[in-house]
């Protein structure tokens, strides 16, 4: 049996953050704001503090069930996949397996990956359908990045939102999910990073020293940093590349592909790799308008647009594609 | 290589929020009002389609004015 995407359900919390919200909060921006606007974000959801990136889980799984009828017990494995857990330990995804009341008899596992994330998580959900006889694994792909920026990081919080996304992954005989390429480069891993409060190097006064980059923006080593240059040059040369990996590993051509979904890091990137790979307006995923860059929710998010809009023909291709913190990076071809 | 003029030309065509006619060829860019990290990842993103050539952040560090720039996409194209 193969491995497809049967369903997915997209949460998002209640409060949004829209582009005159932000240039109220940052009114010095208002000058630079047709050169911001081409990140292509107009509105982004926000969590609260109480909420947890678990609690968005749990709600984009209960509108996976509700709408797609599946019985919670024909769930086989859970994943969970974030890099915001409620505790050190236990995993978060055996939190959820109980709140969401499915069965004892399951697996559950906690993938910490960002943006690549989807792609980490649905290639080992193939395994586990493809090697193992699973046959429906439940994903849930969630970010509430927004908790860990600077109050005055303004590009971050320009960009990103947060989103629960809920994959219902399950077999059936025809093609589905195809082979995967994958790929890491840790000598790059400070190019995204939270550098202070984790097992290396503890919170202390000094990691709360705002640090101002040389484009003006503020940020300090216990919240969220981004060097926005080196990320969008690794886009900018890695990704032609990923996708011509993707293409061979899968022997099919650049023609045969009938939609590209990439990881929606900015709208400008996104354009930028269009052009370098002369890929048709009507084959290439933009949508991250009204949701921004929701880290490992955004292929999903467009995924289930794309599924939602398109009149989509059983068996088309989709080549899905990611890359970002670690730096790491893969994709692969899905079969409607 | 195209010329410096023809250079600072497509570069403040580029960018949006530029009064026109502040891009000249010994400004510093880093003391434009707009200048932002879009702006080095719109500068980046031209010089890759249009010349093949990459620059970095460091590249965009180390320079001060397009003609520095434009040198630097003439000696690596």
């Amino acid at each position: 049996m193969k491995a497809y995407i049967k369903h997915i359900a997209e949460y998002y919390p209640k409060y949004i953050l829209s582009n005159d919200d932000f240039f109220n909060i940052f009114p010095e921006l208002k000058q630079k704001k047709d050169t911001l606007l081409k990140v292509g974000v107009s509105n982004r959801y926000v969590v609260d503090k109480e909420t947890t990136a678990s609690d968005l889980a749990f709600f984009a799984a209960e509108k996976l069930f509700n709408e797609s009828q599946i019985d919670k017990k024909e769930i086989d494995f859970l994943i969970f996949c974030s890099t915001e857990f409620d505790h050190y330990t236990p995993t978060t995804s055996a939190i959820l397996q109980h709140r969401l009341n499915l069965s004892n008899n399951i697996g559950s596992v906690d993938i910490v990956s960002s943006c690549t994330g989807f792609i980490h998580s649905i290639s080992h959900a193939k395994g586990l359908i493809e090697a193992n006889d699973h046959k429906n694994v439940l994903l849930l792909c969630v970010s509430t990045l927004t908790k860990t920026f600077h109050k005055k990081d303004a590009n971050s919080q320009f960009l990103f939102g947060d989103a629960a996304t809920a994959i219902l992954i399950s077999n059936r005989k025809e093609e589905g999910i195809g082979k995967f390429i994958h790929g890491t480069d840790g000598g790059r891993s400070d190019y995204i990073m939270i550098r202070d409060g984790g097992a290396r190097n503890e919170l202390t006064t000094n990691s709360f020293l705002e640090d101002v980059n040389e484009y003006g923006n503020t940020t300090c080593n216990a919240n969220f940093f981004m060097n926005g240059t080196g990320v969008f040059l690794f886009g900018l040369k890695t990704v032609p590349n990923i996708i011509n990996n993707i293409l061979r590993k899968n022997n099919i051509s650049i023609e045969e592909i009938d939609y590209f979904v990439l990881h929606q890091a900015n709208e400008f990137l996104l354009k930028a790799l269009q052009k370098k790979l002369g890929i048709p307006d009507e084959k290439f995923i933009i949508h991250m308008q009204n949701t921004g860059n929701t880290v490992a929710a955004t292929i999903p998010i467009a995924l289930n647009c794309l599924m939602k809009t398109r009149n989509l023909k059983k068996g088309d291709k989709i080549l899905i594609a990611a890359f970002g913190t670690g730096l790491t990076w893969g994709g692969t071809i899905i079969a409607y | 290589m195209i010329s410096l003029e023809k250079f600072i030309a497509h570069i403040e065509n580029e960018l949006d929020d530029l009064e026109p006619g502040t891009l000249t060829a010994n400004v510093n860019y880093r003391d434009l009002e707009s200048w932002s990290s879009m702006y080095a990842l719109i500068i980046i993103a031209f010089v890759d389609s249009e010349f093949d050539v990459t620059l970095t952040g460091d590249d965009l560090r180390n320079c001060n004015t397009i003609t520095d720039l434009h040198q630097l996409v003439k000696n690596r194209s």
